[in-house]
């Protein structure tokens, strides 16, 4: 069966997507990315969209619940590359992604998750010394 | 909507989520010829999925007729056709959010928003969606 190939980089996973996904293939990118999440222990996850010409509300739907369950996973999820003219129609069509960041490209969007990594980083060493206090 | 169609009419099978891939691609090759806006072409080729999904899901399978409209105006006319069980509540299925099929509910109420036409009949074993996209 055909499968979107998952690229690691750091703590991050890359997932490039391209014109002719199909329902299927956006369900098992869906459960790929969960496992490899949790094997990898990945903290981000990026998804660049820019070779899709269409998302419409099915695939716009696995797209935000990659983006919760990655969340649910301790991983944040951008996704980067929408076209404008697939931004204006999923707008219009209805979907809103309130759990799902978004970055203008690939740069911005590594940027971003590399700032979220950082932010959480210290956090939790941090924590061990308030800890050992107590 | 009384407009003429063109004599290249292309019908479409839709029984498998590869035939939903190929509706999409042929309405953005028609679309492409026709001479649509990028925004437009993609809300036309985003609302035949939909509306093609619709018919493999709640239809179990049927198909698309795809049509070149030459008067009043330049303009693609799609016709999703099944055998399936039908609409029940035709009102209800055109709210925004309700849905039978585990989705977001946004099938029938966002494509029609994606097109400037839309007309929906449905009795069991009869379930015929037209929508047009006029070029602006």
């Amino acid at each position: 069966m055909d499968r979107i190939p998952i690229l690691k980089l750091g703590d991050c996973l890359i997932v490039s997507l391209h014109v002719d996904l199909h329902d299927r293939l956006a369900l098992t990118l869906q459960d790929d990315l969960a496992s490899r999440v949790v094997s990898t222990g990945a903290k981000g996850v990026l998804i660049d969209i820019s070779g899709l010409d269409m998302v419409d509300s099915f695939i716009g739907r696995i797209l935000g619940n990659i983006a919760t369950l990655c969340q649910v996973l301790d991983a944040e999820t951008v996704i980067v590359g929408l076209r404008p003219a697939v931004a204006i129609t999923l707008v219009e069509l209805g979907v809103t992604w309130t759990h799902v960041r978004t970055a203008l490209n690939i740069e911005r969007g590594l940027a971003l998750l590399q700032h979220h990594v950082s932010l959480t980083a210290p956090e939790e060493t941090r924590d061990e010394p308030d800890d050992a206090q107590r | 909507m009384t407009s003429q169609t063109t004599p290249r009419g292309e019908v479409l099978p839709v029984h498998s989520e590869d035939d939903v891939v190929r509706v999409r691609q042929a309405v953005r090759q028609c679309a492409l010829a026709v001479g649509f806006s990028l925004v437009d072409q993609t809300k036309l080729v985003t609302a035949a999925s939909e509306l093609a999904r619709n018919v493999l899901v709640h239809g179990h399978g049927g198909q698309v007729r795809l049509d070149v409209l030459a008067s009043p105006r330049i303009g693609i006319q799609l016709v999703f056709e099944d055998q399936g069980p039908g609409i029940p509540d035709l009102e209800r299925a055109l709210q925004e959010g309700f849905s039978t099929g585990g989705g977001l509910g946004l099938g029938l109420s966002g494509s029609r928003r994606l097109m400037n036409e839309f007309r929906i009949q449905s009795q069991p074993g009869d379930t015929r969606v037209t929508v047009i996209k006029w070029k602006a």
